[in-house]
């Protein structure tokens, strides 16, 4: 009887071994297909967009598409480049993380205080709600207020403010997160130290949850860098470097969908695509190596 | 309530005068009287649940943390009623320390001896904090342990060792008393000796109040000890007196292992 029982195992075991093969082999697979996208969209842009990359192409303003036309029609590269986009999104960026990032993280250290409680309740759904909106009606929001009441026509404010409401719940979110993973014991560390609540959360909390904080403003930053639909109706665009914030304002992905539309362009569209993954792909490095030291 | 007390202290430094402290509804402590003599280590004791750490917690205030907390009766400090000064202010007088090391793991050894100081935003000159670090640290007996790493995180010591930083850093104020809820309970037992021997030093110049479910550790290093049973207070001695002939048949129970 028992002999039998030990050869079941043993074959048993033999199969589990197979089986481990069968699934590695599964993991393998289908990593592959998950990161495969993002290789061939990487390589389609360095390939495509390379030869436009230049100097030129991060100082000048777009080219106007008769320049365009000629240029290409003489097989040559298309003059110009991208500042007006790159400025007007680095201008609505900024602005907006200077609307997001304070509100969020007092939104956030609120929620965290007051778990359980109405209003919190309340706040974090309505956080949620914000969350899932689609980015298109944030920008008809940000036209009703700042575009028609406020700046009377389109405007780099009025964008940043859709970027902005993007952010937000973001942010909310990761802070209140952030501080709920640090331990009880060191909040009552401070307190038995005689230190005052607001000085525990500013000099305790934030520091400790510090690489938490920066990880989710960088991932928000990373998320409206690439956003267009709400900028179509709030920034417009503009084919000159814009800084004033009530005047019409270009930015990357605006660009991008402007090159688009336009036969003569269509080949800036890679490189200017290329420098805005660029852009996101250093933000989330950043983001990983700020927790990797952190820890 | 029949309390079994001992003679009364002179000058005690804390005097707790029917101190009752609920959770919603729900006594945890009941009626305790007591008076702490200065520069004794007094122990706590108790089995799991009856009271000890909200008891502790109330004489530094942590417990109004909890909001659904209630306190009655008075705990005096020096003669003057805890629960009449700033809770802030008292904290400095009541340092604590608790069952685990929690060292602020983003600073440095030196920072977190002199946390105290930075996180109320006390000013001080360089030299008196060289100076509060350095004494803080040899009362603790890490000094030379940790002179040529002052300024590596606290978290990468020793289990033992941030719970004498942790030590440290409440005595970097040099408050009156100390209060410690099982201090060693997370250490082994190498750790747990050192910092027995700590406490035994620190009573010249400190009023110690230790929460322990560890019997022969009240024994050693105790000079009084409280035994409590469901929040009240059965008897409250001589650690001596008490574990050779406890009054109390629910002491002499726990005493000799009965239960607890
Ligand atoms: N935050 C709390 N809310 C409600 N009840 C609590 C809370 N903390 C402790 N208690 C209750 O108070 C009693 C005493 O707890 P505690 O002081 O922690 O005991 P000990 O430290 O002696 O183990 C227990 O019955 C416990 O369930
Ligand atoms: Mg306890």
């Amino acid at each position: 009887m028992e002999s039998i029982d030990i050869l079941k195992s043993q074959d048993h075991s033999s199969g589990r071994l197979l089986k481990d093969k069968l699934v590695l082999g599964a993991v393998i697979v289908l990593s592959l297909i998950t990161i495969s996208p993002i290789i061939l969209i990487i390589w389609k842009l360095v390939v495509e967009g390379y030869r436009q990359i230049s100097l030129d192409f991060l100082i000048e303003n777009t080219p106007d598409t008769f320049e365009a036309m000629t240029a290409v029609a003489n097989g040559e590269l298309i003059p110009g480049g991208i500042a007006n986009g790159i400025v007007g999104t680095l201008l609505m960026v900024i602005l907006a993380s200077a609307l997001a990032i304070p509100i969020g993280i007092l939104t956030g250290i609120y929620l965290y205080e007051n778990q359980g409680s109405f209003m919190a309740n309340i706040t974090r759904d309505i956080s949620d709600i914000l969350q899932g909106v689609p980015s298109i009606v944030l920008g008809l929001i940000s036209y009703l207020w700042i575009v028609k009441h406020i700046t009377m026509g389109f405007s780099a404010l009025a964008g940043s403010v859709s970027l902005a409401i993007m952010m937000l719940p973001m942010i909310v979110r990761s802070t209140e997160e952030t501080l709920k993973m640090i331990p009880e014991s060191l909040k009552e560390a401070a307190l038995a130290l005689g230190v005052p609540y607001h000085k525990v959360i500013l000099r305790v909390l934030i520091p400790t949850g510090f690489s938490g904080l920066i990880t989710g403003i960088l991932l928000g930053i990373s998320r409206i860098l690439g956003e267009t639909a709400p900028l179509m109706l709030t920034a417009l665009g503009s084919s000159m470097i814009n800084l004033d914030m009530t005047k019409p304002t270009s930015a990357i992905p605006l660009l991008i969908w402007e090159f688009y539309n336009d036969p003569n362009m269509v080949g800036l569209i890679w490189s200017s695509s290329l420098l805005l993954m660029a852009m996101i792909l250093v933000l989330n490095l950043v983001s990983k190596q700020i927790v990797a030291k952190r820890r | 309530m029949t309390t079994n007390t001992i003679a009364e202290v002179k000058n005690p430094i804390l005097s707790l005068n029917d101190l009752s402290i609920a959770y919603d509804k729900n006594y945890a402590v009941k009626n305790v009287s007591v008076e702490i003599k200065k520069n004794t280590v007094t122990a706590i004791m108790g089995p799991s649940g009856c009271g000890k750490s909200t008891l502790l917690r109330a004489l530094n205030r942590m417990h109004e943390l909890y909001e659904n907390i209630t306190t009655e009766g008075e705990a005096l400090l020096n003669g003057k009623n805890i629960y009449e000064m700033p809770a802030i202010k008292l904290r400095r007088h009541m340092g604590m320390v608790f069952q685990r090391p929690n060292p602020f793991p983003t600073m440095s050894i030196y920072d977190n001896v002199i946390a105290g100081y930075k996180l109320n935003g006390i000013r001080t000159k360089k030299v008196e904090r060289d100076e509060i670090v350095e004494r803080s640290l040899r009362d603790v007996a890490l000094w030379d342990e940790v002179k040529d790493s002052l300024f590596k995180k606290g978290t990468f010591l020793s289990g033992g060792q941030q719970q004498r930083l942790c030590i440290a850093r409440a005595l970097a104020f040099s408050p009156e008393v100390i209060l410690m809820d099982e201090p060693t309970s997370a250490l082994d037992p190498i750790a747990t000796a050192k910092i027995e021997d700590l406490l035994v030093k620190l009573k010249e110049h400190y009023t110690i109040v230790l929460v322990t479910h560890n019997m022969s550790q009240a024994a050693r290093i105790s000079d009084y000890s409280l035994f409590m049973y469901l929040g009240e207070l059965v008897e409250y001695g001589k650690t001596k007196n008490m574990f050779t002939n406890p009054i109390d048949p629910r002491t002499e129970e726990y005493l000799t292992g009965k239960f607890g």
